[in-house]
């Protein structure tokens, strides 16, 4: 009894904590029904707080034209194919599922409703109905690598990383690099949360590295809690996902910034003129997926190189990933785009490039 | 050096969080209720404990609110299970999950501005001590407060006649009510207490250790608590023994990391848990005799009339 009650309790507290918000209230059959599924919290002022300001953008955008609704505090894998089939059940035509582990769950959805389309962010597998879209980070972190490498008096980068996943990998790999290209002896000190979202193992992750000798702050999890421990201590850091200069106005050199609202607006309009079709979208600088924060806190010659780069990569001059690229026991790896690496290597990078003097976990 | 004392202090502020919450919990648990929203009470102490912080500008206030509203949460609770005597376990999920519900409301207003974090003591000639005057004289007042707070709980327990009819209750409930003392009353006491802690060590959280504000800041703190006390086997000492180990294991393996000690992170992350488990069995082997848990812990009591 005792047993049966406490999962009783386990399932309701699953279901509990994730909280729907419905943005437009008015309900006619004409208007087409757009869903949302969040991550995290709306206000974490990271990952999902981008996804949530496009969501926004789109109801700007088209005004009474949609009716949006969001799931937020959606976990990852299986619990999440109910909080999807819950949106097709309330008549939503379009579905953005806003996180790379709603992948399996939006496509077993997607196959038992082939009238509703899908659209799936930082994954690869697709169907008729589910498309999916992601954005060219490492393009930015490859910049972020030459701003820090100019920056860093020790040579010591430090870098919070979340999960090590290809996406993580390709933005470590990415950054050094760009460092490389400046200073070819850089190191760089990597942390694993093992989290997205855990400010104070951020913090303590941050404090570790500057403990440890780095000092310039890097990090790929979703909460402003190294930049603070980072504008504490006098150091320089970059923010994640959003605009973070407010948790260190003296110590934010740039960040990476999603904006999702272009793409958005435009499915939303691709499946209102009866034009959508299932894609794969992997937009960077020159289709704006992303934008980098005003470059601050640095001298006028590295913002200049900066702002240089940027301009290269958007033109499509400067390939991050330019062959050759040696792992890091110095073999080169096979050069399947060209004169940079393809696609889909980048996608399922899974080795750290020569420089890295650290082991990647489960390797 | 220099980094052995940078890791004492982050071990310190790491842990004393979970010190605080889980000595709430103890002296709830002590009296024969399990409260499982710790995590609850926590986040909306956190929630509380920063608007207060930011509206007043005082740190101290910020603390306070995050006290009172651990502590309105826990009568919730009180009221269920101990006036309608509900079952504990399903309340005390409810409790958190209300608890980051509420949090997050009471939250949005202020997410995204950031305060100045608590300051920490400085006695001239004492905090510039080499190696132990930062780890000893460089604290929040939170550290030191926690530390007061088990051992204040302590000497509650198992020195003054108070403390033994708490224990009485938790112990055995029929007995306590037949020798007229007031079990209902003093398990809601229990339960109070165990909310103020638990709202104060949420409050810790944005007012000392990251100063800002983010639904879901607390992480599993609260529920890390919860496993301490077990951890502890509901012993004020072994507590502080307990957190601090928990804290010191999740701050080193974040060094070893850094370091580039080639050990998957993975389970670099889950030694915590693993050392929890290890000490447990330990524990329970090393002694003669059943369980140390309250005779008492979770059952319902309604008194005969």
């Amino acid at each position: 009894m005792r047993k049966t009650l406490l999962a009783a309790a386990a399932a309701f507290l699953l279901a509990g904590s994730i909280s729907i918000g419905i943005s437009t209230s008015a309900w006619a059959a004409d208007k087409l029904k757009v869903g949302f599924i969040y991550l995290g919290p709306v206000g974490d002022l990271g990952w999902t707080y981008q996804h949530e300001l496009a969501r926004q953008a789109v109801v700007k955008d088209f005004g009474d034209k949609v009716e949006t609704t969001y799931l937020e505090n959606v976990p990852e894998g299986p619990d999440a194919e109910r909080a999807i089939e819950q949106l097709v059940r309330a008549g939503n035509k379009l579905i953005f599922t806003t996180s790379f582990g709603y992948m399996d769950p939006t496509l077993k959805v997607a196959k038992k409703y082939p009238d509703v389309h899908f659209e799936h962010c930082s994954g690869y597998k697709r169907d008729t109905n589910m498309a999916t879209y992601s954005s060219r980070w490492y393009q930015g972190r490859y910049i972020q690598g030459q701003i820090a490498a100019k920056m860093s008096k020790s040579g010591v980068l430090g870098y919070i990383g979340s999960f090590p996943i290809p996406e993580v990998v390709s933005g470590i790999n990415a950054t050094m690099l760009g460092a490389q290209s400046i200073n070819p002896n850089i190191k760089v000190k990597i942390i694993w949360a093992n989290s997205w979202f855990d400010p104070g193992k951020e913090a303590d992750s941050a404090k570790a590295l500057l403990d440890q000798g780095a000092d310039v702050i890097m990090q790929h999890t979703d909460s402003p809690a190294a930049m603070q421990v980072a504008s504490e201590r006098g150091k320089v850091a970059f923010g994640q996902d959003s605009e973070m200069i407010k948790f260190g106005p003296k110590s934010q050199l740039t960040s990476i910034m999603d904006t999702w609202a272009p793409y958005y607006i435009a499915r939303v309009k691709a499946q209102l003129d009866g034009t959508w079709k299932s894609e794969d979208t992997w937009g960077g600088l020159e289709t704006k997926m992303f934008e980098m924060a005003p470059y601050t806190n640095m001298p006028d010659d590295v913002k200049k190189m900066a702002e240089d780069t940027q301009a290269a990569i958007t033109a499509g001059k400067l390939q991050p990933f330019k062959c050759p690229v040696m792992d890091q026991d110095g073999k080169e790896v096979e050069c399947k785009g060209g004169d940079h690496l393809a696609d889909p290597q980048v996608l399922g990078m899974n080795f750290y490039v020569k420089g890295i003097d650290d082991k990647m976990p489960g390797k | 050096m220099e980094l052995a004392e940078a890791i004492i202090l982050s071990v310190l502020a790491a842990s004393t969080p979970l010190l605080i919450a889980a000595t709430g919990e103890l002296v709830t648990e002590r009296s024969g209720v399990l409260n499982l929203g710790v995590e609850g009470m926590m986040i909306v102490g956190a929630a509380c404990g920063f608007g207060g912080a930011w509206l007043s500008g005082s740190i101290f206030i910020g603390a306070l609110c995050g006290v009172v509203a651990g502590t309105l949460l826990s009568l919730i609770f009180a009221m269920m299970t101990l006036g309608l005597a509900v079952n504990q376990v399903a309340s005390g999920l409810a409790l958190t999950i209300l608890g980051i519900g509420l949090s997050g409301l009471i939250g949005a207003g202020f997410v995204g501005e950031r305060i100045t974090p608590a300051p920490h003591l400085h006695i001239p000639g004492l905090t510039e001590l080499p190696l132990v005057g930062r780890i000893l004289f460089g604290e929040d007042a939170f550290v030191y407060f926690s530390l007061a707070l088990v051992v204040g709980v302590w000497l509650f327990l198992y020195r003054t006649r108070a403390g033994l009819i708490l224990r009485a209750c938790g112990d055995n409930h029929i007995s306590a009510h037949a020798l007229g003392y007031p079990v209902l009353r003093i398990r809601m006491y229990a339960v109070m207490f165990g909310g103020a802690c638990a709202g104060l060590a949420g409050a810790y959280l944005p007012l000392a250790y990251t100063p800002f504000f983010i639904p879901g800041m607390t992480a599993g703190r609260g529920w890390i608590a919860l496993a301490l006390t077990v951890f502890a086997s509901w012993r004020p000492g072994r507590l502080v023994i307990g957190a601090y180990l928990f804290g010191a294991v999740t701050i080193l393996q974040l060094h070893a990391q850094g370091a580039g000690i080639g050990i998957p992170s993975q389970f670099m992350s889950s030694l915590p848990y693993l050392a929890t488990i290890i000490v447990l069995v330990a524990l329970s082997r090393a002694r003669t005799g059943g369980s140390t848990a309250p005779a008492a812990l979770g059952t319902v009591f309604v008194p005969d009339r």
